[in-house]
């Protein structure tokens, strides 16, 4: 038997195929779009499966359209970061769009959770409109944050303000780096704080999601909090990895 | 309905237009939220009767009342006991504020990180849609917050009727002497208002009219312990906020009705929702019609709200009055000892309240607390925190939402409610 998840986001979709054994056998990616369903049955027609479960921001929609079987992105983070991290104590998830923190019971099961508020204030999306600003590549943000000798503070959360902070920043001549790396510490900031609401201090936790690509932020969050940070090979595919191991349990595998 | 309440409702002085659009969401939102329910008990009709007619027939009926003499009375709060506007020849009705209206226009008066619930009481007004307060011949204010607190010193250059009662914010001798002298000047204005004195039968009589009302819901809330729950959280909601607007003696009528159909249910073992449905204790600030957000997406998530904890709930209909003073004086003592044990969060120190939170979530066997607070209601918001930390001592899944009447952010809340409830399965 082939089991599926398929996590539908904000930004990115994501489709992990796993075997009996709760092994990724086939992990697939697509832009969300205007039209998640239409991209959703692009990613369908080129894997095989047997069942599936949808979970994201998008997953009621799938439910609809598919008849199929949904749980949260909590639930599918904690489930996917306890496979590839067993013993592990939280786990932060940091997407597109929003983001956030919960413990883990010694079972796997999540005991509790923090997610952020309507805006989407230090997300994916936050550090994205901040590269710009900057005239920086996305992929290359972090790494050239994590340059900077010394890094200027940025007060506001919102996308919208700290864009206008960053501009009067830039027209003080203040450093590129030095200014990229505040926007990376604000995010750490804010993610930190909702790790120790959801978590507290006690053990080492894994970080999902699209921002858990860029380096800077990791180093800056594993320092803040005083653990390891532990980061899957693919942190996109972690929610949908959860949901496909969630498919298999329901059905009876491992 | 028909032309005919147009004209009343033109009469009342409405804005008829606005009022259209309120009705036309009203309904909507009824349909879509209430008739999509399974399961319903059937006594449940007289109920969506109530919500068809809650700003028509009930307004005749109160104008047909005000034509014999009643006076009319509104209020806001759990606080402005209905057994003295009983005995004085008065009907007593909860007031407008469950949805948001003519909002850029209260935020000219108000500050804008008001919470809705008050915002809202404005809103109705300045639109002129809620005919309740439009039939009032007398309008109650309470010191509960300082957010209502101020907002009355407004509100009373808008309503020309309006009462202001003041209460106390601790539960000392001093405080219940406050409430006590309270009560007498409340009972002297509204004998002033409808000219008739209130006697000792005739409080005598209100007391039993409001108790047995009371009675009624606690029979009600004790059938929803049953594990399959015979009624859906949203159903027990509305009969507890139609509480506040129905004749009283029909109410308790139609309450112990649909209690005999779900005894029958009980019984029978029969559900609105599976056996082992996740189970859920709402706590918090006061849900007023139309106010169904959250009780709407936890009972579409998986799980069955089995009480509130909440002013239109069990904090406000808990405890009937001791029915044994024979004397003026001896009876309206019995109902400052009632009325003084709600325990409201602007009361400090308040723990009688998280006692009630723990035997709630025990009696009705909950398997989480939903803490439900409005977005800038500082007393419930303050609460919240200590509420949730003392659950989870004792082991009990706790959730705090902060939210308002508007609908942006129900599909975050979602998230959150079904992760919540993946939590209790």
């Amino acid at each position: 038997m082939r089991y599926a998840g398929i996590d539908i986001g904000s930004r990115t979709i994501e489709l992990v195929v796993v075997d009996d054994r709760g092994v990724a056998q086939d992990s697939l990616q697509a832009d969300t779009g205007f039209d998640p369903i239409v991209q959703a049955k692009k990613l369908l027609s080129e894997v095989s499966f047997d069942h599936i479960t949808a979970t994201g921001y998008g997953r009621n929609l799938f439910e609809v359209a598919f008849d199929s079987p949904t749980v949260t992105e909590i639930k599918a983070h904690a489930t996917g970061a306890w496979a590839l991290f067993p013993g592990v104590f939280g786990v932060l998830d940091i997407g597109g769009q929003d983001s956030k923190a919960m413990s883990l019971l010694n079972n796997g099961r999540v005991k509790k959770f923090e997610m952020n508020d309507r805006c989407a204030a230090g997300t994916g999306k936050f550090l994205e409109i901040m590269a710009r600003s900057l005239g920086y590549d996305i992929d290359a943000f972090g790494p050239e944050a994590m340059l900077a000798e010394s890094y200027l503070n940025i007060s506001s959360m919102c996308t919208v303000f700290a864009e206008s902070e960053v501009t009067s920043l830039i027209a003080k001549g203040e450093g590129r780096r030095e200014i990229a790396r505040g926007l990376h510490e604000s995010v750490v900031r804010r993610a930190a704080a909702m790790v120790n609401r959801a978590a507290g201090k006690g053990g080492d936790i894994v970080f999902t999601g699209g921002v858990a690509k860029n380096p800077c932020i990791v180093r800056s969050l594993a320092e803040k909090l005083g653990c390891r940070v532990f980061i899957p090979d693919d942190p996109q595919a972690v929610g949908a990895f959860g949901a496909a191991l969630l498919t298999m349990q329901a059905h009876g595998g491992q | 309905m028909g032309e005919d309440y147009r004209l009343m409702w033109q009469e009342l002085g409405l804005d008829l237009e606005a009022h259209d659009a309120l009705l036309g969401v009203l309904g909507q939102a009824y349909g879509d939220i209430y008739l999509a329910q399974k399961n319903r008990p059937l006594g449940m009709s007289y109920f969506d009767f109530v919500m068809s007619e809650v700003h028509g027939l009930r307004i005749r009926e109160l104008l047909d009342e005000k034509k014999a003499g009643r006076k009319i009375i509104g209020s806001y709060c759990v606080f402005v006991p209905e057994e003295i506007a009983l005995a004085a020849n008065a009907t007593l009705v909860g007031l407008c504020s469950g949805a948001d209206f003519a909002v850029e226009e209260v935020e000219r008066l108000l500050p804008r990180n008001t919470c809705a619930l008050i915002k809202s009481s404005f809103g109705f007004k300045i639109g002129k849609v809620c005919p309740y307060l439009e039939s009032a011949d007398m309008v109650v204010g309470e010191n509960t917050c300082d957010g209502k607190k101020k907002a009355y010193e407004i509100l009373g250059k808008m309503v020309e009727n309006l009462y202001v009662m003041d209460l106390p914010q601790v539960k000392s001798e001093h405080g219940k002497g406050l409430l006590k002298a309270e009560y007498y000047r409340f009972k002297k204005a509204v004998e002033q208002l409808t000219g008739i004195a209130v006697t000792a039968e005739s409080l005598k009589q209100a007391i039993q009219t409001v108790n047995a009302k009371r009675a009624a819901i606690h029979r009600l809330s004790a059938l929803r312990k049953a594990d399959p729950a015979p009624i859906s959280g949203l159903d027990a909601l509305l009969a507890n906020q139609v509480f506040f607007y129905d004749n009283p003696a029909r109410f308790t009528e139609s309450v112990n009705k649909i209690c005999d159909e779900l005894e029958q249910r009980v019984e029978a073992h029969q559900g609105v929702f599976p056996e082992r449905t996740p189970r859920i204790l709402i706590s918090g600030c006061p849900q007023a019609v139309p106010n169904w957000k959250l009780p709407m997406i936890i009972e579409t998530s998986g799980a069955v709200i089995v009480g509130e904890e909440s002013c239109v709930g069990e904090r406000g209909t808990r405890n009937l009055t001791s029915e044994t003073g024979s004397t003026i004086d001896e009876m309206m003592e019995s109902l400052v000892d009632r009325y003084f044990k709600v325990d409201c969060a602007i009361f400090t120190p308040n723990s009688e309240r998280l006692d009630h939170i723990k035997e709630m979530a025990a009696a009705y066997k909950a398997d989480g607390v939903i803490h439900y607070g409005l977005q800038f209601c500082q007393p419930y918001l303050m609460e919240s925190i200590p509420v949730e930390n003392a659950l989870e001592e004792e082991g009990i899944p706790c959730l705090r939402i902060d939210t308002d009447y508007s609908m942006e952010d129900v599909g975050q809340l979602k998230t959150r409610v079904e992760a919540f409830i993946e939590q209790l399965r």
